[in-house]
């Protein structure tokens, strides 16, 4: 990769023995690992200083500081301490950062330490060693699974004043601080022919394989440090110690140009058809991301093949508190005390069901830390060196206030045994991470030898699984089916990728026997420790018949949250099962869902925030707008004038006023470019236009402008417009500016679609040309002063409804259109967009011998009103033409998009809605839109309804509130006094139906 | 999900506006002695099909192509993709 | 801005400017571009090799091919959709470029003045591809010298012409969005460089 800067830091402090830390403050810190303890890192948890190393996790750095507790659950409050030492991590969740930074419910076992990191405990108040909420501990035997359900059902009249407060206040875990987050977020897009997913053995071989092959290849890794388990684990590859493979495999990889390699990246989610969702963590691992720089990258991964290799993730055997602060997973204990050099305390006692778990022993005996005991659940263990080994046993109680002091274990002869330990590795077995072959709806199925689920069928298209996701759990089979994975993958895309020689490996055979909760005791075995979920709490549900696994999840919780249940499910499972007499595949799985672990919802926006949602569009005039104090208003994405204020008012309506008034007295304009406008061509032309609008166009003469009405298919109007005929093969109509978008595509679903062999082109010819409004009596005044004199724009020369192309300001291109909105003499002249700013300029300068104003969006609306003019309000998504009273528009002559369904009975009943105007009886009073119509007498009901009022203004010309609206047989109407009434707000108006055009009825203006 | 487009290759759906079944290819004629009924059908009525399906996919961000996409609409795999327009001459419209 | 402002209006450019505007970044450069016409040209049905015949002898060259641009002489040229390309020439000399294709393609084609319709901001410089990949799903990397895509930018149709992979590329989006599209690229140059 040309520019990739890949610097995970591994090189850098690949430590040999000592690594230089501080092992007097930090009281857990061995010796080794691959931290650099040269690196000393300041960090603050709960407001107290502590020192870590470059290369630690806060995790790893506070269990150095001899700190366990790091949380409270989160319904009982209990005190816990890390389980793992990975994304899995069910307890050690933190506030990271603070102000607009703050992120609650970070896991502390991946929050890569940086100097300045400041976290804070959640879910406890005053502190963490003393949190009153541990009260609900007590009263545990009536917070049981399905306790919400049951408890605050009745009285219902409580639930949104009493109980719903309560809970919303008791639930969630960390807390945000509603400050804007300063940083920025960005989204990319990637394509490759091979992704791998995990960057551990199986996949370095998969991508060393493709890429020395030539294939594009990217590898992600959730880890900041590349190798997976090799960074945990003693043993070595070839002669090299693991991690020292690692580091060559990353430069090789680093230095093809074909292979992304991508630490700190998760993939969260696999989409159709080779399509992966991944978040890469650019700066989490610093105090702040430098100016301009994202702190996360949302990719969206197009991939021709992709290979699984996410490894597994170790479950835990539920016992009686079995989730004391010390309690952990054997193969974390063994990362932290390998990668990390640290012990979670100098005593440690293990516990397990499987050979993987005498590692964790041997490991931390070779560290010089005391191991007190292997309890192993099997009979015939194998034998321990350095510690003492209970076959057949089973720890079945734990003490300790705030972290774990002693384990009781019931040894095989029936005896007890209470062992010592500050600590105590935990292993069950391993679950290979199958998540990602589920996204699509796939399920796993059942490996009784390794006695876990492996992906099956139905994985995403183009998905393969190699290593221990897969159930191969040895590193040289790790090796070995990562790079055959890549070779197969490969030559389906014609790519020839060589085996070469694989390194030797440790290939230990998988030694487990089932063993998932202890029977024995009274009190609680924790299946989920994130949503505090026992075998109690299973049980009951399944003897109240939550006996689906997918009811199960929903009744107890178990499995939900942040963690998804990646320690807990195959407990769950395996509990049910047994009560329910089934083996655990007839039992199943819950469904896996993206994303694989928690995205931040900024991650998501990318961008999209703010101001910068989504673009943008400026009209030619937005410069001079804005020098003229406009207010803008946003309509779609463009943002046009609203008003334009003027020194001395203090009110809109002031503003408006004036703009009306100045308009019909005078003359005003206003920028209309926002106007979808589609140029029509072809042979076939004025026939397409005719399928489209509803009324007819095949004859309108060229150098003439008709006002048309389109409507769906069901008979309903959408848009108007008009269209204006250039040549005989040659059209340009108009949009509203909000359908501009839906009204081209339904054209090029007519012209594709419907009728493919017209011969019609069509090209959105909206932002080429500025487009004014110059409106008023004095219209042709102004503008035969900027229109060259060549040009005659006389009433006799160019009408009503003309159009033509001139020049203006001596020379300038323009379109030149003879129609109005506003009912007066008025005219739309469009010049090439670039001169934009200078036409609007060009036109106030002619128009101030005559007191020329600009209007905009509001006076518009007002002026269209007076004039009873249809808009979005009108053509509403249930108004048909008739409504409209445009029922005579439409052509029964010829086929039209709408045609046929409107003449449906139901769209032409004697009664039906039809627009008209409403004046109120008292001129003082206000016509509200939105109010509903009711006869002069009776009651105010549905079932009495006689139609709406969809737009209203207040009209400077009649000096009275007005409105238009759907009233039925509304225009035998006129003249009758019915009420306009709002029951919710209120308002009940008395006001006379009129006709819509309170302004020049009979047209004598537009025509002048 | 990515969508096979016959003139540009292999192109995201998020490229693309959907629209529904192909059946809205089949304008019926307006001076059918049933036109009424005939387009009631052909509006208002629509299979739903678990499996194979003809569907129109517009592709906006793109060369402005309408497209018939056959696709499993359980698994999301797309079976063939062609031009609307070839689409609507094979199925006899014209003008 | 060339011999048609010799009326009284004064141009100005996409971004608002009466000069186009360039942003100079460490190895990399966005420069506005406003010294072109622009015509697009769709064939009539039925007339589509009477259309590229009479094209080829007006460009001095044929019409591109799907998702592909080129240029012969003054004359540049970008496929947009099955029988439709957009033209391309210097302002100054072709402000009517629009007219004079139409007279050389008759009524084999129809042609539409979009000179103002669009914005156009070429990038030039090493790390284009860091760049675009922030931007749009277009497979940059794999792209060569004569594609025309179009793709979207934070929400913006716009065509991606590549002239050297990795080094040289127009984008031409909506003009009156140029602002937007301006932040977009210069936001994505800062995430980058």
């Amino acid at each position: 990769m040309t520019d990739a800067v890949i610097n995970t830091g591994a090189m850098a402090f690949r430590a040999d023995g000592s690594n230089g830390a501080r092992k007097g403050v930090q009281v857990n810190r061995l010796d080794g690992g691959l931290i650099n303890g040269a690196r000393k890192l300041g960090f603050s948890f709960d407001g107290k200083r502590y020192e870590g190393h470059e290369g630690d996790t806060l995790a790893s750095a506070l269990l150095a500081n001899g700190v366990r507790l790091m949380g409270r659950s989160f319904k009982y409050h209990r005190p816990r301490g890390p389980l793992t030492s990975g994304s899995e991590e069910p307890n050690a969740l933190v506030e990271l950062r603070s102000g607009g930074r703050q992120e609650p419910n970070t896991r502390a076992t991946v929050a890569e330490l940086y100097d300045g990191l400041e976290a804070n405990s959640q879910n406890r108040w005053p502190s963490l060693q003393h949190d009153f909420m541990a009260i609900n501990d007590r009263f545990s035997n009536f917070l049981t699974a399905g306790f919400y359900y049951k408890t605050f059902m009745w009285p219902a009249a409580f639930w949104e004043k009493l109980y719903e407060p309560i809970i919303r206040k008791a639930a969630g875990l960390g807390s945000i601080s509603f400050e804007d987050d300063p940083d920025a977020y960005d989204k990319g897009f990637l394509h490759c022919d091979l992704l791998v997913i995990g960057a551990g053995p199986t996949g370095l071989m998969a991508a060393l394989t493709a890429g020395r092959a030539g294939a594009q290849v990217i590898i992600a890794d959730e880890d900041f440090l590349l190798g997976g388990r090799l960074n945990a684990e003693t043993f070595g590859i070839g002669d090299l110690a693991g991690s020292a493979w690692v580091e060559q495999a990353q430069a090789e990889l680093v230095s093809m140009p074909n292979v992304r390699v991508m630490p700190r990246t998760t993939i969260i989610g696999a989409f159709d058809h080779g399509i992966y969702g991944a978040v890469e963590r650019t700066a989490d691992h610093v105090l702040a991301p430098e100016a301009g720089k994202p702190r996360q990258i949302l990719w969206r991964i197009y991939s021709k093949r992709a290979m699984l290799a996410a490894g597994a993730t170790e479950r835990p055997i539920a016992f009686e508190n079995n989730d004391r602060p010390g309690v952990m997973l054997a193969g974390a204990v063994r990362a932290y005390a390998n990668r990390w050099a640290v012990t979670p305390d100098q005593t440690v006692a293990v516990f397990t069901n499987n050979d993987d778990g005498h590692r964790t022993a041997a490991d931390l005996i070779a560290k010089g830390v005391k191991v007190t005991a292997v309890v192993d659940t099997r009979a015939d263990a194998p034998a321990v060196e350095g510690a003492e080994l209970f076959a057949g046993a089973q720890v079945i109680d734990t003490k300790g206030r705030l972290g774990l002091e002693w384990a009781r274990v019931r040894l095989a002869n029936g005896t007890t045994r209470d062992v010592p330990c500050g600590a105590l590795a935990v292993s069950g077995g391993w679950n290979p991470n199958v998540h990602l072959t589920c996204h699509q709806r796939g399920r796993p199925a059942w490996r009784e030898d390794i006695a876990a689920f492996v992906p099956a069928g139905d994985l995403p298209q183009n998905l393969s699984v190699a290593g221990a996701a897969n159930g191969d759990f040895s590193t040289a089979a790790a090796l070995r089916t990562g790079a055959e994975g890549a070779i197969a993958a490969l030559s389906e895309l014609g790519i020839e990728a060589k085996a070469g020689d694989l390194p030797k490996a440790e290939d230990a055979p998988v030694n487990v026997t089932p063993f998932w909760y202890v029977k024995e005791g009274k009190g609680r075995a924790w299946l989920d420790q994130q949503n505090d979920v026992t075998v109690k709490d299973v049980k009951l549900a399944h003897q109240e018949n939550f006996r689906s696994v997918e009811h199960l999840k929903r009744y107890t919780t178990l499995g939900m949250a942040t963690d998804q249940g990646k320690t807990s499910n195959m407990g769950g499972l395996a509990v049910m099962a047994e009560l329910a007499g089934k083996q655990i595949p007839e039992v199943g799985t819950t469904m896996f869902r993206p994303p694989y672990t928690p995205v931040s919802f900024g991650v998501m926006a990318g961008r999209s925030v703010g101001e910068e949602f989504r673009p943008t569009r400026k009209t030619p005039s937005h410069k001079w707008a804005e020098e003229q104090g406009a207010e803008f208003v946003e309509v779609g994405q463009w943002l046009r004038a609203q008003w334009f204020p003027k020194s001395g008012e203090t009110h809109w309506r002031q503003s408006v006023d004036r703009e009306v008034l100045q308009t019909r007295n005078s003359v005003g304009i206003c920028d209309v470019t926002t106007l979808g406008k589609i140029d029509v061509q072809g042979k076939d032309a004025a026939a397409f236009l005719n399928k489209l609008y509803a009324n007819a166009f095949a004859k309108l003469a060229v150098g003439k402008v008709r006002y048309g009405l389109m409507l769906r298919e069901d008979g309903i109007a959408y848009d108007d417009g008009t269209a204006a005929r250039f040549a005989e093969d040659h059209f340009v109509v108009t949009t509203t500016t909000a359908n501009a978008v839906l009204v081209y595509r339904n054209m090029e679903f007519a012209r594709q679609c419907l009728f493919p062999d017209m011969d019609v082109q069509l090209i959105s010819t909206t932002e080429a040309w500025a487009q004014f409004a110059v409106a008023g009596p004095n219209s042709r005044k102004l503008l035969q002063k900027v229109v060259d004199s060549e040009f005659d724009i006389s009433n006799e020369a160019f009408p009503f409804m003309g159009c033509g192309e001139v020049t203006v300001a001596g020379g300038c291109r323009a379109r030149l259109f003879r129609i109005s909105f506003s009912g007066e003499l008025a005219y739309e002249i469009a010049v090439p967009t670039r001169y934009g700013d200078a036409m609007i300029r060009k036109l106030m300068e002619a128009g101030e011998e005559f007191g020329a104003v600009p209007y905009g969006t509001e006076a518009l609306g007002v002026m269209r009103i007076e004039k009873g003019h249809a808009a979005g309000n009108e053509l509403n998504g249930t108004t048909s033409a008739l409504n409209l009273g445009m029922g005579r528009m439409v052509s029964k002559k010829k086929d039209c998009i709408g045609n046929t369904l409107s003449e449906r009975e139901g769209m032409n009943r004697e009664d039906a809605l039809k627009l008209v105007g409403f004046k109120p009886v008292d001129s003082s009073a206000t016509v509200y839109a939105g109010a509903h119509l009711m006869n002069a007498d009776g009651e105010v009901s549905a079932a009495t309804d006689q139609g709406y009022i969809t737009s209203a203004a207040y009209s400077p010309v009649l000096e009275s509130s007005i409105g238009i609206g759907f009233l039925k047989n509304g225009d035998a109407r006129k003249g009758e006094v019915i009420r306009a009434v709002n029951p919710l707000e209120g308002h009940e108006t008395q006001v006379e139906v009129v006709s819509a055009h309170f302004v020049d009825p009979e047209g004598e203006r537009l025509r002048g | 999900m990515i969508i096979n487009h016959p003139i540009l290759g292999p192109r995201d759906s998020q490229e693309f506006t959907y629209l529904g079944d192909a059946a809205l290819i089949d304008r019926p004629d307006w001076q059918a002695e049933d036109a009424a009924d005939q387009f009631h059908d052909y509006l208002y009525l629509r299979d739903n099909p678990a499996g194979a399906h003809r569907e129109l996919w517009f592709h906006e961000q793109g060369d402005r192509s309408w497209l018939v996409v056959t696709r499993n609409t359980v698994t999301h795999e797309i079976l063939n993709v062609e031009l609307a327009r070839d689409a609507a001459r094979a199925r006899g419209r014209s003008k | 801005m060339g011999k048609f402002d010799n009326h009284g209006l004064k141009a100005v450019t996409p971004l608002g400017g009466f000069e186009p505007r360039v942003d100079a970044f460490t190895g990399l450069l966005i420069r506005e571009v406003s010294d072109c016409a622009l015509a697009s040209l769709a064939a009539r049905q039925g007339d589509e090799d009477v259309l590229q015949s009479a094209a080829k002898s007006f460009l001095g060259g044929s019409l591109p091919e799907a998702a592909a641009w080129n240029e012969h002489g003054d004359f540049a040229a970008w496929w947009m959709g099955p029988d439709l390309w957009m033209v391309s020439a210097p302002h100054d000399e072709h402000e009517l470029l629009a007219a004079a294709l139409k007279e050389a393609v008759g009524d084999a084609g129809s042609v539409v003045e979009q000179t103002d319709g669009w914005c156009r901001l070429d990038m030039e410089g090493s790390r284009c591809f860091d760049v675009l990949e922030r931007l749009c799903n277009a497979n940059v990397r794999a792209g060569k010298p004569g594609d025309a895509t179009r793709t979207s930018m934070e929400h913006l149709g716009v065509f991606l012409l590549c002239r050297e992979p990795g080094q040289r590329y127009s984008i031409i989006g909506p003009r009156s969005s140029a602002a937007s599209l301006h932040h977009a690229l210069v936001t994505a140059v800062n995430a980058v460089i």
